[in-house]
């Protein structure tokens, strides 16, 4: 019988498998955090630096030309795209990146994606100055370009990664190999809830923040909670950030928006939780697209930042007791909705983002106009013009 | 119930020397050219053979291993193709055992793959990112099918979790000699042998040190001071090197000599 205890678990999904070389990282991770949540040093230099730097609170903007192409619904934004750097994962990095400060670490290393994390990486490391090396798939590199000149203006040596299929996957693995080399002096600052214990866990603690203020600027605003809480899911880490405080009200839904691709059906999207199935991945246990060998299968978005295939352990818990539920948006979808939000309300969402306003025409339509939703819109579209403009043909 | 990889060590104890196990992954540098490679590696007098089971994302190992990966799973290699090198290898007289990420194994099922595993003649499995808080189903899998289990202990290991993870081995102990990934290097670090020492205090099991060793000199040094020596990216690289798969096996048979030398001139 086995004498140790698993930890980081969410019923049966999360834990640790990564190799023993990487355990008293964790570990000393793990302490730091746990630590960090309850010392009111640490919570009120983070708290500053969210006031003065992140420009936290962020506002609710309600979308109201928008709700008429959402069945009249009320739809409420968490403008998480105002954010410094021009996403929610400025919280996180900020959080860990004051982490690292604390294990006397000296250099940190981050994956990236659609370039967000990878740029509010290089922020904090430039902020707090810490050395950065950023992974990024090569892939990635080319359809965020913009995002990579900004990481190297901050400093940030990126590393493009031509392995597999040269995406966040691939960033992440490169990421952890150069983690078990260099664990000693390096932070792996990942920047969403998926990874290791105690990765979904920290993330999330730095990303609450979200659903903390969105609820109290809810009821102060409409005097009620909203009826659905809805935001995009590749990782997960925006859409824990937005439902963590909403999850012991039960009476609102909770709902996620993954990446379909190019359908379902097709086999090319990003649909980790409605079209994959239980396996471990990058340390964790969790919904994974995966063949009859337990080999990762390539995920594809128009999104680089939900194009991966897994997904936080949190959530796949939270999709198997039935608290929040998730469903498939389409590269089409999202880009109509990407126009739409543009067009009628004058904000440019991230791809990302577009999933979730995608999922609010789709629910505003089920629910009709007595619904009040609730939509992070967790990054602005600033980095995704030249895709835009590709999709919509717009001569450049 | 003995192994036949526990009776290699035993015997190799009893002539006073280490053993030279050799890792390739199944499949690489192709179903029919590893299984002759494994037959070339018996020939020279290697102990025992590691199949790999290839997967997808192997965060631990370097550009070397990777590469030979990518070629196998790109000629579709699955368990099946692992079971059936490793009945290979255990016709061939030599005791093998399955190294693998642990994703393919939960996918497979955790109990038939240890099931599927004896009966094709395998000792056991190396689990690299199976934490032991993770393992508990493994073991009462590995225990009914009577293989052993076989974990990666690593330099930052404390004192304390290696009496942990050594109480939950069998078969031997694998120690990784650096911090990194799989790969040769030119240099040996001490930490191997540091890492040994602080092993023999928590555990009797025989103790296997892996990565980075590809030369005579090095064999011999490792051999030294530990029950078994490693070696798989020195092999796949002049598999992946070579100009043909024959010619492949040349540099294969004459690599294995050098390092089966290596090993005995240990002691």
């Amino acid at each position: 019988m086995n004498s140790v205890e698993a930890i980081g678990h969410f019923g049966p999904f999360g834990g640790r498998f990564v190799p023993e070389a990487l355990i008293g990282a964790l570990e000393q991770l793990d302490a730091a955090h746990q630590e960090a949540m309850t010392d009111p040093q640490f919570q009120g230099e983070l708290a500053q630096l969210h006031l003065t730097y992140t420009g936290r609170p962020s506002i609710i903007t309600e979308a109201k030309r928008f709700s008429e192409y959402a069945g009249g619904a009320r739809i409420l934004l968490k403008r998480e795209d105002l954010n410094h750097t021009g996403s929610h994962k400025i919280n996180n990095v900020l959080g860990q990146a004051l982490l690292t400060k604390k294990m006397g670490k000296k250099r940190i290393i981050a994956e990236t994606g659609a370039g967000q994390h990878g740029v509010a990486s290089a922020t904090a490391a430039a902020l707090f100055g810490l050395e950065c090396v950023v992974y990024m798939g090569e892939e990635d590199t080319r359809r965020q370009a913009l995002n990579v000149a900004r990481m190297k203006l901050l400093g940030a040596e990126v590393i493009p990664v031509s392995t597999g299929s040269k995406t966040l996957k691939d960033a992440i693995n490169e990421a952890m190999r150069d983690w078990v080399t260099n664990v000693d002096t390096t932070h792996y600052l990942l920047g969403t809830v998926a990874g290791p214990h105690p990765f979904p866990t920290m993330v999330r603690d730095f990303q609450k923040i979200i659903g903390e203020e969105a609820r109290a600027q809810v009821l102060e605003l409409v005097g009620r909670l909203p009826d659905a809480v809805l935001a995009c899911v590749g990782g997960g880490s925006n859409a824990i950030g937005i439902f963590h405080a909403f999850i012991p009200d039960l009476s609102v839904d909770l709902i996620g928006f993954e990446a379909g691709g190019e359908g379902i059906e097709t086999g090319r999207h990003a649909a980790t939780i409605t079209g994959g199935s239980i396996g471990v991945l990058h340390g964790t246990r969790s919904y994974v697209l995966q063949d009859e060998n337990g080999q990762t299968i390539e995920s594809h978005s128009i999104s680089a930042g939900l194009d991966y295939p897994g997904v936080g352990p949190e959530h796949a818990y939270l999709h198997d007791i039935g608290r929040a539920q998730y469903r498939a948006i389409n590269d089409d979808q999202a880009m109509n909705a990407f126009a739409l939000l543009t067009k009628t309300e004058g904000i440019i969402p991230a791809i990302e983002s577009a999933h979730a306003l995608a999922g609010a025409i789709e629910v505003g339509k089920e629910r009709g106009p007595e619904a009040i939703l609730l939509v992070n819109l967790s990054g602005r579209g600033d980095k995704d013009v030249e895709t835009a403009a590709n999709y919509f043909k717009i001569d450049l | 119930m003995t192994t036949p990889l526990e009776k290699m060590f035993a015997q190799a104890k009893t002539e006073n020397r280490a053993a030279l196990i050799a890792y390739l992954p199944a499949g690489f540098p192709s179903p029919q050219g590893c299984k002759d490679a494994i037959a070339v590696l018996a020939e020279a007098g290697v102990d025992a053979v590691e199949i790999g089971y290839p997967y997808s994302d192997p965060v631990m190992d370097g550009p070397t291993i990777q590469s030979a990966a990518d070629i196998s799973l790109q000629a579709g290699t699955g368990a099946k193709e692992v079971f059936s090198t490793l009945k290979f290898a255990h016709d061939a007289g030599l005791p093998a055992v399955v190294m693998t990420y642990w994703n393919p194994i939960e996918r497979y099922g955790v109990d038939g793959f240890a099931d599927e595993l004896a009966k094709n003649g395998g000792s056991g499995v190396i689990t690299p990112d199976l934490t032991i808080e993770e393992s508990a189903p493994w073991e009462s899998a590995a225990a009914s099918a009577g293989v052993n289990r076989i974990y990666v202990v690593a330099p930052s290991t404390t004192d304390a979790r290696l009496a942990l993870v050594t109480a939950q081995c069998s078969g031997f102990v694998y120690a990784a000699s650096l911090m990194g990934v799989t790969g040769t290097r030119t240099d040996l670090s001490s930490s191997g042998h540091d890492l040994v020492a602080r092993i023999r205090k928590v555990t009797d099991l025989p103790v296997a040190v892996g990565l980075g060793v590809s030369t005579r000199a090095q064999a011999q040094s490792v051999a030294g001071y530990a029950d078994g020596v490693i070696v798989g990216s020195a092999f796949i690289k002049v598999l992946l090197e070579a100009e043909s798969e024959s010619a492949g096996l040349e540099a294969l048979s004459i690599l294995a000599k050098e390092l089966v030398a290596g090993v005995r001139e240990g002691r």
